[in-house]
C-alpha cells in the first residue's frame, strides 16, 4: 500500500465525484463536504461511472440504473445484493488529497495480463 | 330557552361550546371575544410565523359555522364585569348581557417580567394571532432578534423568527432550556439542537434591562453584559386571565377555583381553560382543556355525572427536525423511582423513562418523538409494563413492515388516538361507519381528531385507510422520505421562506442530505421559482445536466445540437460530418424528433466536440425544451394551409434553453393531416384554413394520448401565446417528472383552460412576464465548453503522482 498524490482538494467540488486513473486501476474520488471518499468507479452492476453518481449523504447513485453504493464500506445498498466495490482510504494533507492504494492490485493485474 | 353566555373565543371555550351542542336541552348562545378573529388554533402560531401556514389554514370555526349553530359571536369586546346578583355581563362597549349560565374561558396571557425597559418599542409578546402578524411584519433578514425565555414558546418564537431570516437568540434564565418539561441532559440535547440550527443559546443569564432609546436596542445582563436587540420577544411563560373572576368576587388562587364538573363557586358560573384551577394545578395545554370542556358540556346541560379527574402533564415542541417531547413525572430522586435511559449524542437521541411499581411516571424523549403516543397511552392507563421491558425504548418491529395498519391494529378501541382532543380509534371507527367518512378532511370536521397539534394526522390517516371502505387519499404525495412535504408544499415553503438553494431546503426542512429522487425535483423548483436568482448547485443534478449530454450505458455521451424545427443546412450538415469524423463517434442517427445525434463521445470530449460544432444545445439530455418537430406547411406542402416550418422554428426559438418538470416535445403542422404528429406531443399546432389548433398533453411513448384542444386561433402570433401561457402554467405548477399528459389529466383541461388562455388579462400577462424573466436569464447551456463551472467539470483527473508497481 502507498499513499498517492491525486489532486488538489478544489478540483473536486463538494458532493461531487470525479474518476482518476491509478496505475490500470480507475478510481472514483468523492468530495463529501467534511471528508473524502474514494472507490473503484465501475458499478458491479453493468460497469456505470460511479463518479458520475449524485451523492447522497455517505452513498453514491450510480448514474446508469441507481444502484446504490454506500462510500465507506463499499456495499450495495439498493438493492440489496451481497456484492462491493474496492474502497480505498483518503486523506487530505496541505490541500492535497491522497489515496491508499494497494500498489499489489497492479501487480496481480499485470500477473494475471 | 335559556341563555348561555361564554367570555373567551379561544380553543376551549369554543371546543366547549361545540361539546355542549351535542347536548339537549339547548341553549341561546352568545360568545365574547377581545380579539377580533373567530376561533383559530392557537397552538400553530409558531407555524404561522414559520411560515409553514397561512393565517387562514389556522382558523378552526369560521364565521359559518357560528351562524350555523345560531350563535351570537361578539368580537373585539371585553367583558369588564360580571354582576352576579343581576346575572348580567358587562361589555367594554357599553353592552349588558344577561345570562342564566355563564363560561368563562379568558385564557391566559404572557407573563411580563418587571424589567425595566419592556415598555420599549419592538418588544413583543408571542400570544396571538396579532403579535404573530407583528412579528412577521417587523422580522426580516438580518434582524437582531432576541428572545427572552427558553421554554417551548421562546423556542418556537425563536426558530420562526430565524426562518423569516432574523439573527435569533434565546436568553434563559435557567441553567437548560425547557427546564419545566427537560431534565437538565434533555435540555443540553435541546441546545445542541436549537444551535445546530443556528440560534444561540444564552443560559443561566439574568435580564436586567432593555436598553435603548424609545426603541429597544440591547439587553443587559445582571453580570453586566451586554447583547445587541433590534427585536425582543418576551415568552416567559403565562398568567391565567382571572381577573373577571376575582372582581366578581369568585374563589379565584392562581386561575379562577373549579370543582369536578368545571363549576366555580357561583353554581351559575363555569370556568374552561386556561383560566381555570382544577385541584390547584392550571393547564397550558391544548388537551386537557378539551378534557374539561366535555366535562363541564356534560354537567351544565345536567346530562350526565362526568367529573374532571385533571390530566398529566404532556408537552411537545413544534420545531421541524427537532423533536421533542415530555409527559408526567420524570424526576429521578423519589424513592422506588427506576430510570431506563438511551443516548446518542452523534444522533442527537436522548430518551428517557422514570418507572415506579411496573407503571410508567414519566417519559422525556429529544430527537426522536414519534413514539410518543405509546407512552402517553402507558401513562394515562397506568399500563402495567413488566412485559414489555425489552422494548421499553423501542418498539418491537411489527411483523411485516410492509403492513403500516398493523400498528393501528396493535390498539383497542379505548386507545387514544388524538391526544389534544382525546379522540379514540373507537370513536374514529364508529365515525367512519356511521358517517361514512372517506378522508382526513371529513374525519376532522366530524370528529376533530388531529386538529390539535396535529402530530396525529399520520396515524388517522393510517387508520382511515384501515378501515373506511371508501378511502380517498387527499394529501398529496410526499417528494420522498428525505422532506416529509408534498411538491406544492415545498413550493410555497421555497417562496415564502425565500430558500434560493437545494442544501438551503435539505438543511431546514429535509434531513440535511438529501437524494437522487428530491434532489434533481428540488433543483428544478428552485429554478423556475427564483428564475436565475437562485444557487445553482450542480451536485444536486443528474450527471446529464451536469455535463449537458446524455449519458449512455458504456459511460459515454450522445451529442444532440439544436437544429429549430428539423430544418438545417448543408453547411450545418458538412460541420457535423466533419466533427463525426474527427472524434471518431461510432454512431450518427437521424433521431426521432428530426435531429441528429452523435453517440458514443467521450466526456473530455465534450467541450471540443460543441466548440467545433457552432451549434446550441438540443437539450436532449434533461428535463427541458426538446425540440419542435415541423412538416414543411405552405412553403412546399401543396395542401398546407399554414407555416408550420416558420411558426416551429420561431416557437422553438421563444423556448428553448428553458427546463420543465419533464422532457417537453412539440410539433407543428400545417394541416389537419397531420404528418409531424403534432396530436401526440406536449404542445401541438395544428394549422388549418385561416386558424390554428393548439392542442396540449399528447403523448406518444409509454403512455399514448391524443391531446386536448386547449384552443383555436386566428394567428400564428396567438398560437404561439397560447403556447407559451401554458408551457409556463405547466412549469410553475406540475410535479416534477410529471408529463404535460398526466398534468392535464390530473387538472382536466377545463381548468387549464381557465387559467390560461382564459385566464384574465392580468393573470395571463403575469404568467408570460415570468416566462420572458426565465427566459432572459436562461442560456444555452453548451457555452460551459468554454466557461466551465468548474476546472474539472469534463476532465478526467491526472494524479499528480505515478503509481509505482513493487
Amino acid at each position: 500500500m502507498s499513499w498517492i498524490k491525486i489532486t488538489n482538494v478544489e478540483n473536486i467540488p463538494v458532493r461531487e465525484g470525479r474518476s482518476v486513473k491509478i496505475g490500470r486501476t480507475d478510481v472514483a474520488v468523492f468530495n463529501l463536504g467534511a471528508r473524502f471518499a474514494a472507490i473503484d468507479n465501475r458499478c458491479p452492476h453493468s460497469g456505470g461511472p460511479l463518479c458520475d453518481g449524485m451523492v447522497s449523504g455517505n452513498t453514491v447513485v450510480c448514474p446508469l440504473h441507481g444502484w446504490k453504493v454506500d462510500l465507506t464500506s463499499g456495499a450495495i445498498v439498493k438493492p440489496e445484493v451481497p456484492v462491493c466495490v474496492d474502497v480505498f482510504p483518503v486523506k487530505v494533507e496541505d490541500g492535497i488529497v491522497l489515496v491508499d492504494f494497494p500498489t499489489h492490485r497492479e501487480k496481480t493485474k499485470e500477473a494475471a495480463a | 330557552m335559556k341563555q348561555l353566555v361564554v367570555i373567551g373565543n379561544g380553543m376551549a371555550g369554543v371546543a366547549c361550546i361545540e361539546q355542549i351542542l351535542n347536548y339537549s336541552p339547548k341553549f341561546e348562545i352568545t360568545v365574547f371575544g377581545d380579539e377580533t378573529h373567530v376561533n383559530y388554533n392557537r397552538i400553530m402560531l409558531s407555524s404561522v410565523l414559520a411560515g409553514e401556514k397561512a393565517t387562514d389554514e389556522i382558523v378552526l370555526n369560521g364565521l359559518e359555522w357560528y351562524q350555523q349553530n345560531d350563535i351570537g359571536l361578539h368580537l373585539g369586546v371585553r367583558i369588564t364585569e360580571i354582576d352576579r346578583q343581576r346575572k348580567i355581563v358587562k361589555g367594554d362597549d357599553g353592552s349588558f348581557t344577561a345570562y342564566d349560565k355563564l363560561i368563562i374561558a379568558t385564557g391566559s396571557s404572557a407573563f411580563i417580567p418587571p424589567i425595566p425597559g419592556v415598555d420599549k418599542k419592538n418588544v413583543f409578546t408571542f400570544r396571538s394571532l396579532d403579535d404573530t402578524k407583528a412579528l412577521l411584519e417587523r422580522s426580516r433578514p438580518g434582524l437582531k432578534a432576541v428572545v427572552i425565555g427558553g421554554g417551548l414558546l421562546g423556542l418556537e418564537a425563536a426558530r420562526g423568527l430565524q426562518v423569516q431570516g432574523c439573527d435569533v437568540s434565546v436568553v434563559h434564565l435557567p441553567e437548560t432550556l425547557m427546564n419545566m418539561q427537560l431534565d437538565p441532559t434533555g435540555g443540553q440535547y435541546l441546545r445542541s439542537k436549537m444551535e445546530n440550527l443556528g440560534v444561540r443559546v444564552l443560559c443561566g443569564k439574568v435580564t436586567q434591562a432593555l436598553l435603548g432609546n424609545g426603541r429597544v436596542e440591547a439587553l443587559q445582563f445582571a453580570s453586566g453584559e451586554t447583547i445587541d436587540a433590534d427585536l425582543v420577544v418576551i415568552a416567559a411563560g403565562i398568567r391565567p386571565n382571572a381577573e373577571i373572576g376575582r372582581k366578581a368576587g369568585l374563589t379565584v388562587n392562581k386561575g379562577i377555583v373549579v370543582d369536578d364538573t368545571m363549576c366555580t363557586s357561583d353554581p351559575s358560573i363555569y370556568a374552561v381553560g386556561e383560566c381555570a384551577e382544577h385541584k390547584g394545578v392550571t393547564y397550558g395545554l391544548v388537551a386537557p382543556l378539551y378534557e374539561q370542556g366535555k366535562v363541564l358540556a356534560a354537567a351544565i346541560t345536567g346530562n350526565s355525572d362526568v367529573r374532571y379527574e385533571g390530566a398529566i402533564p404532556a408537552a411537545k415542541l413544534k420545531i421541524m427536525g427537532v423533536d421533542v417531547f415530555s409527559a408526567g413525572d420524570f424526576g429521578d430522586n423519589a424513592p422506588g423511582t427506576e430510570v431506563v435511559k438511551y443516548e446518542d449524542p452523534a444522533l442527537g437521541v436522548y430518551k428517557k423513562l422514570t418507572l415506579r411499581d411496573n407503571k410508567l411516571q414519566g417519559v422525556i424523549l429529544v430527537g426522536e418523538a414519534s413514539d410518543s403516543g405509546r407512552y402517553v397511552e402507558w401513562l394515562r392507563s397506568k399500563t402495567d409494563i413488566q412485559m414489555m421491558r425489552r422494548s421499553l425504548l423501542f418498539p418491537e418491529p411489527t411483523t411485516s413492515s410492509s403492513d403500516p395498519g398493523a400498528t393501528v391494529a396493535c390498539l383497542s378501541d379505548s386507545d387514544t388516538i388524538c391526544g389534544c382532543l382525546g379522540v379514540t380509534k373507537g370513536s374514529i371507527v364508529k365515525a367512519v361507519h356511521e358517517k361514512g367518512i372517506r378522508t382526513l378532511k371529513q374525519l376532522k370536521e366530524c370528529t376533530r381528531a388531529s386538529t390539535g397539534c396535529g402530530s396525529c394526522a399520520g396515524s388517522c390517516e393510517t387508520l382511515l385507510k384501515a378501515v373506511a371502505p371508501d378511502y380517498e387519499e387527499e394529501t398529496k404525495k410526499v417528494l420522498c422520505g428525505c422532506l416529509p412535504f408534498s411538491q406544492d408544499q415545498l413550493r410555497e415553503i421555497a417562496r415564502t421562506q425565500k430558500l434560493r438553494s437545494v442544501q438551503e431546503i435539505l438543511n431546514i426542512y429535509g434531513n440535511g442530505t438529501g437524494c437522487e429522487v428530491c434532489k434533481p425535483a428540488l433543483s428544478y423548483m428552485v429554478d423556475v421559482l427564483w428564475c436565475g436568482e437562485h444557487d445553482e448547485d450542480r451536485s444536486a443534478r443528474f450527471i446529464n445536466d451536469r455535463v449537458h449530454a446524455n449519458i449512455q450505458k458504456d459511460g459515454t455521451f450522445s451529442v444532440v445540437p439544436r437544429i429549430r424545427g428539423g430544418v438545417t443546412t448543408p453547411a450545418e450538415l458538412k460541420k457535423i460530418a466533419e466533427v463525426a469524423e474527427k472524434y471518431n463517434v461510432p454512431t450518427v442517427k437521424i433521431t426521432g424528433s428530426q435531429r441528429i445525434d452523435l453517440l458514443g463521445v467521450k466526456k473530455q470530449d465534450l467541450p471540443a466536440v460543441w466548440a467545433d460544432l457552432g451549434m446550441p444545445s438540443g437539450q436532449a439530455y434533461t428535463k427541458g425544451v426538446r425540440m419542435v418537430k415541423t412538416c414543411v406547411g405552405t412553403e412546399y406542402c401543396r395542401f398546407g394551409t399554414q407555416d408550420s416550418m416558420g411558426a416551429g422554428i420561431e416557437l422553438e426559438r421563444r423556448l428553448e434553453n428553458l427546463f420543465t418538470p419533464h422532457k417537453l416535445k412539440m410539433a407543428t403542422v400545417g394541416c389537419p393531416r397531420n404528418c409531424a404528429e403534432a396530436t401526440v406531443k406536449d404542445i401541438g399546432l395544428v394549422g388549418q384554413e385561416g386558424s390554428w389548433q393548439v392542442v396540449v398533453g399528447g403523448a406518444a411513448g409509454k403512455s399514448v394520448r391524443k391531446a386536448d384542444l386547449l384552443v383555436t386561433v386566428q394567428t400564428t402570433e396567438e398560437a404561439i401565446e397560447a403556447s407559451e401561457l401554458f408551457f409556463q402554467y405547466y412549469r410553475e405548477n406540475a410535479n416534477y417528472l410529471e408529463r404535460t399528459y398526466d398534468f392535464v389529466e390530473r387538472l382536466g383541461i377545463e381548468k387549464v383552460r381557465k387559467e390560461t388562455v382564459y385566464a384574465p388579462e392580468s393573470q395571463r400577462k403575469k404568467l408570460l412576464s415570468r416566462l420572458r424573466k426565465a427566459k432572459a436569464l436562461s442560456r444555452d447551456a453548451w457555452t460551459e465548453g468554454e466557461q466551465p463551472v468548474n476546472p474539472t467539470q469534463f476532465v478526467q483527473i491526472e494524479p499528480m503522482e505515478a503509481v509505482v508497481v513493487q
